[in-house]
């Protein structure tokens, strides 16, 4: 149970709305560098500073990014048409922005977790994003501030606003759904998603029920979250909030709230009146999308594997689900799958990957590292020779074995061989007999068993032969 | 006393004589500023003459032609810009206060294929703000007159354009029609006017009215002019997502072919059947056009086209609702005018309080309404279904006709101040007009005889989208046959 | 006189569109919008069900330029135009409210 988890009897629902920049090298409707971090108001044209007589011109490449992720989040790629969404706002230049409003690009995809909770996403629209405003003075807080200066660098970089439904229930799913974007959007090349540059936006619509019940209660919308950690806490904090007001008999009012890191806690965005009627109609300037079968199939086509088919190839090969999200999150999955085809042990595999390869694997190769596994499986190598022979082979590569003879991991004199060779076979009768009579499978047991005695300092092969000389 | 010049040196001849060495663009321009010194005290066509760069530019031009150099198809040729037209470093006003003193940093389209035309740029001309009106009286910089009766408005909101040509102070204009701005007008001041296919000419760097309807077209004295002028103007342009991906229509070269079998058709309800209050002086001329067409060979006949009556209706709820938006980045904070407030919010309401005339006020307020929650689907949404109706009734009537015919105006040129007080009533002077910026088709003016009064009437020719080669025909046919 | 808009609707549409009036505008205006909405009346009578929207009169659609940078304008020409600058940004009134 998760720190963030509600009292007893309460369930929370959760919707995200994440914005993630497209990853594109210009803006959405002119030339101006999409690049973050220039000098402020250095990517500035006629059209992102909104301009009197200025017009847009659609970025192919933005829309061919968008419908990636859609087919990634297995969206419907519709016809759609951009609309304007009229408010205002000093970092806005036109004072509306254009986004997609009723015939957005995609819609109904869907997004499954590592842990199998699969969250339906309702639309995943193309807009564009606003400038940046910096408050000076007073409080340091925006509404306290003496004045405001804009930047519109960032004015007009094409964005994707993914909304999900309001499947999640677990502040760990939450987590978990974000991280799971991020890898996708990642892994499509759509963003960089960097959370911390303000490239990857999350809102939460949070909201409470009773357990058991399917009511969906007022929500709020919480704004100004900026890492997957504050996600956690900005969702935990609101649906105590939440919880609280219920058992007082009161009820939270629906609005937009924004997450306050330092305070710990949300506070009612002073958003203003009629700010919510958008007055929303076609953009005249631009002209309706209509992408064709053929470009979707390509798109699909194109698609890369995904985080989600990777675990999955994983918990085929015998890896345990939780380990498999790891490997997959450090990009090990190819390495594993191939070692694991080799002839390795999976959990031996696995446990390597996850718990002595997490600065990378480096030259290990697939053979060497199955080579080392089925060593140690079989007793050649104890699980702290196994890992500093495996610190080896991903510094220099090569071959376990002679690692592990040059390492001093040799074996012992035939003598002792001998006689720890013969104790075991008078100990072990019956699976004697059936090594003599040619069960080999048998042979890794008496090996083993030498392995075991010696701490692994015994030669297999030099074993395999005092059992075959005595066998006779 | 009338200040319109008849007869004057027409754009084609301008620029041949330049283009041959005959004739100095600097003698040109020198010819036609000495009329603005003359009248334009009067007039008030401009906002802004440039006077200096004027000069520059046509001594470049004669440079060149001593060089030996090729010059454009409008060498020396002195062009009036309507003030709604980007020019870099040049003020544009758009008529308005809100814009008063701003800079552009970019040309539009058309002015640099002007440019590149060898054309001279004598000045930027007055206009009802933000091209909302249709008498020039909408100005922020006060009211043009009309050349041929200075107490008459010279319509609008190209005013300013259409009286610089009429009154000789540049050969040729640029004006733009949202609802019949060039077309009304050009009617006025008897001049002809042009209305291109909705995407035939760049909007890139026209100051935005109302997107889906705005198109640039030239203001001159003679058919051959205007299809000059168009022809350099027109074409795709990348930056304006809604031009049409094709070259210039080449019009010149068919203006003599005549219209011997020509269909032409009489819209019925803009003949007073249907629209009501067209002044019977305008109804006569335009039946003599028909009448004059049929004598050259047109087959000619009656057509109606129903929801044309519709058009006014759609247009009042269409073009201000796309400017309540396009108007909402004058806020005071990147360019223009600025008042001051206590915080952000404040200084954009007082800004905008301020800086928008009583008209753009009027539309903007209109416009929010219509886009307003609840109210959408009432009006601009039907507004937009109306759209469809008229383009439905236009085509069935270009199964059977080339071309249609209608007025302009309902009406010549009335007095100034006869109808500011009454929004309707200026709003109806666009009645026979607004259908073709409904529809996206072309339809142009031209001057045909006079009223009762002695004024200019226009007669409008209407084709379909990109039928311009066969519109600048019959408008050829009808200039040489008035 | 039309009752098609009150003054409050008058005065809600002000304040969306950033715009103050005074008393006796805000009479004339809701008269005038009144007027105008009257007039526009006629098409309310149709029955327009089956009728597509026209939102663009050309047949254009998937109009889109290459992802190619193109120049960018001179922050000093531009800022140059603007009412209040400082260091190289805009200056604007204190914001009230975050963006919605
Ligand atoms: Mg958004
Ligand atoms: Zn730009």
């Amino acid at each position: 149970m998760s720190e963030h988890d509600l009292p007893e009897g309460w369930e929370l629902v959760v919707g995200l709305e994440v914005h993630a920049e497209l990853a594109t090298a210009t803006k959405l409707f002119c030339g101006c560098p999409n690049r973050f971090g220039d000098e402020p108001n250095t990517n500035i044209c006629p059209t992102c500073l909104g301009l009197p007589g200025s017009l847009p011109v659609l970025n192919a490449e933005a829309v061919a990014m968008a419908m990636r992720l859609g087919r990634a989040l297995q969206c419907r790629v519709n016809p759609s048409v951009f609309a304007r969404k009229n408010y205002f706002y000093p970092d806005m230049p036109k004072d509306y922005q254009i986004s997609q409003y009723d015939q957005p690009t995609n819609t109904d995809g869907q997004l499954e977790l590592a842990d199998g909770v699969v969250v339906g996403i309702e639309r995943a629209h193309i807009e564009e994003d606003t400038g940046k405003s910096t408050h000076v003075g007073g409080d340091g807080r925006i509404s306290g501030a003496d004045y405001s200066l804009v930047d519109y660098n960032r004015a007009g970089v094409p964005l994707v606003e993914i909304v999900s439904r309001p499947d999640i229930h677990t502040v760990d799913d939450a987590r978990a759904y974000v991280a799971e974007l991020r890898n996708i959007l990642l892994a499509t090349g759509v963003s960089d998603a960097r959370m911390e540059e303000g490239s990857m936006r999350v809102d939460a619509t949070v909201s409470v029920r009773p357990d058991g019940t399917d009511e969906l209660r007022t929500r709020c919308e919480i704004k100004n979250i900026n890492s997957i950690r504050s996600l956690g806490r900005a969702i935990g904090y609101e649906a105590r909030r939440h919880v609280e007001l219920y058992l007082d008999g009161e009820r939270p009012r629906q609005e937009t709230r924004h997450w306050d890191e330092a305070g710990g806690r949300t506070r009612p965005g002073r958003s203003k009146e009629d700010a919510d009627d958008y007055r929303y109609f076609a953009e005249p300037d631009l002209l309706p999308l209509e992408p064709t079968e053929a470009e979707i199939e390509a798109i699909d086509a194109s698609l890369p594997v995904l985080p989600q088919a990777r675990r999955a190839a994983l918990v085929a090969g015998g890896v345990d689900p939780a380990e498999a999200a790891i490997v997959v999150e450090r990009d090990q999955d190819q390495l594993a799958l191939a070692t694991i085809g080799a002839g390795a042990d999976a959990a031996g595999v696995t446990r390597h990957l996850v718990h002595n390869l997490a600065d990378g694997v480096g030259g290990l190769t697939s053979e060497a590292f199955a080579a080392l596994v089925t060593m140690e499986g079989a007793g050649a190598l104890s699980s702290t020779q196994a890992k500093t022979v495996l610190a080896t082979l991903v510094e220099t590569g090569g071959d376990p074995e002679s690692i592990a003879t040059e390492l001093g991991f040799e074996q012992m004199d035939t003598a002792e061989l001998d006689a720890l060779v013969d104790r075991l076979i008078a100990e072990h009768p019956d699976e004697w007999a059936r090594f003599c009579d040619g069960d080999a499978r048998i042979q890794g047991f008496f090996v083993g068993q030498v392995m075991k005695a010696t701490q692994g300092q015994a030669d297999g092969k030099v074993v395999s032969r005092l059992l075959r000389n005595r066998a006779g | 006393m009338s200040r319109a010049v008849d007869a004057p040196a027409t754009a084609i001849e301008i620029a041949a004589s330049v283009g041959a060495g005959e004739r100095r663009a600097r003698e040109v321009l020198d010819e036609h500023l000495a009329r603005v010194d003359a009248a334009e005290g009067e007039i008030h066509a401009f906002n802004l003459v440039l006077r200096d760069e004027a000069v520059e530019q046509a001594d470049a031009i004669d440079r060149r032609v001593a060089a030996g150099e090729a010059v454009g198809p409008l060498a020396g040729v002195p062009v009036a810009l309507k003030d709604n037209m980007c020019t870099r470093g040049i003020p544009t006003t758009c008529g308005s206060r809100i814009l008063e003193g701003w800079c552009p940093p970019y040309d539009a389209t058309v002015v640099q294929r002007l440019a590149a035309a060898g054309a001279v740029i004598v000045g930027k001309t007055n206009l009802d703000e933000f091209a909302m009106g249709s008498s020039t009286e909408n100005s922020a910089f006060g009211p043009t007159r009309n050349p041929h009766d200075p107490s008459r408005v010279p319509g609008g909101s190209s005013g300013g354009s259409a009286a610089a040509v009429a009154a000789g102070f540049a050969a040729v204009a640029l004006g733009s029609d949202t609802g019949g701005s060039t077309r009304q007008p050009a009617a006025l001041c008897g001049v002809v006017g042009v209305k291109p296919t909705y995407g035939g000419v760049s909007r890139y760097g026209l100051i935005a009215f109302a997107s889906s309807l705005d198109q640039i077209g030239p203001l001159t004295h003679t058919v051959a002019d205007a299809a000059l002028i168009h022809e350099v103007i027109g074409g795709h342009d990348p930056l304006d997502s809604t031009s049409i991906p094709q070259p210039a229509p080449a019009v010149s070269s068919e203006l003599d072919r005549g219209v011997e079998g020509l269909r032409v058709g009489l819209i019925t309800e803009m003949m007073g059947h249907g629209i009501e209050g067209i002044a019977p002086d305008v109804l006569a001329r335009t039946r003599e056009a028909a009448d004059a067409l049929a004598g050259a060979g047109a087959k000619v006949d009656d057509v109606s086209v129903p929801a044309a009556v519709y058009g006014l209706s759609a247009y009042y709820l269409v073009a201000p609702a796309e400017a309540s938006s396009n108007l909402s980045r004058y806020d005071g904070v990147r360019y223009g005018l600025r008042e001051d407030g206590a915080d952000v919010a404040a200084m954009n309401t007082a800004t905008r309080t301020a800086g928008f005339g009583a008209e753009v006020k009027r539309r903007i307020m209109l416009g929010t309404y219509a886009l307003s929650a609840g109210y959408y689907d009432a009006y601009y949404g039907k507004a937009q279904r109306v759209r469809t109706l008229i383009d439905r009734d236009f085509a069935r009537a270009y199964e059977d006709f080339d071309v249609l015919l209608a007025p302009s105006s309902p009406w010549t040129a009335f007095s100034l101040g006869d109808r500011i007080d009454d929004p309707m009533a200026m709003y109806v002077n666009d009645v026979c007009t607004i259908p073709s910026n409904l529809t996206g088709h072309p339809a142009m003016s031209v001057p045909y005889g006079t009223g009762d009064d002695g004024l200019p009437v226009g007669v409008q020719v209407l084709a379909p989208a990109l039928g311009e080669v066969v519109m600048y025909r019959t408008a050829a046919a009808l200039e040489a046959l008035r | 006189m039309s009752d098609r808009i009150t003054a409050a609707d008058v005065a809600h549409v002000a304040r969306l569109a950033r715009l103050d009036l005074t008393p006796d505008e805000l009479e004339r205006f809701t008269g005038q919008l009144g007027d105008i909405l009257d007039h526009a009346a006629d098409v309310e009578a149709l029955d327009l069900d089956d009728v597509e929207p026209m939102a663009h009169t050309l047949p254009l659609r998937n109009v889109a330029r290459p992802d190619v940078p193109t120049s960018c304008l001179d922050r000093d020409e531009v800022l140059a135009q603007a009412p209040d600058a400082e260091a190289g940004l805009f200056r604007v009134p204190r914001i009230l409210g975050e963006e919605p």
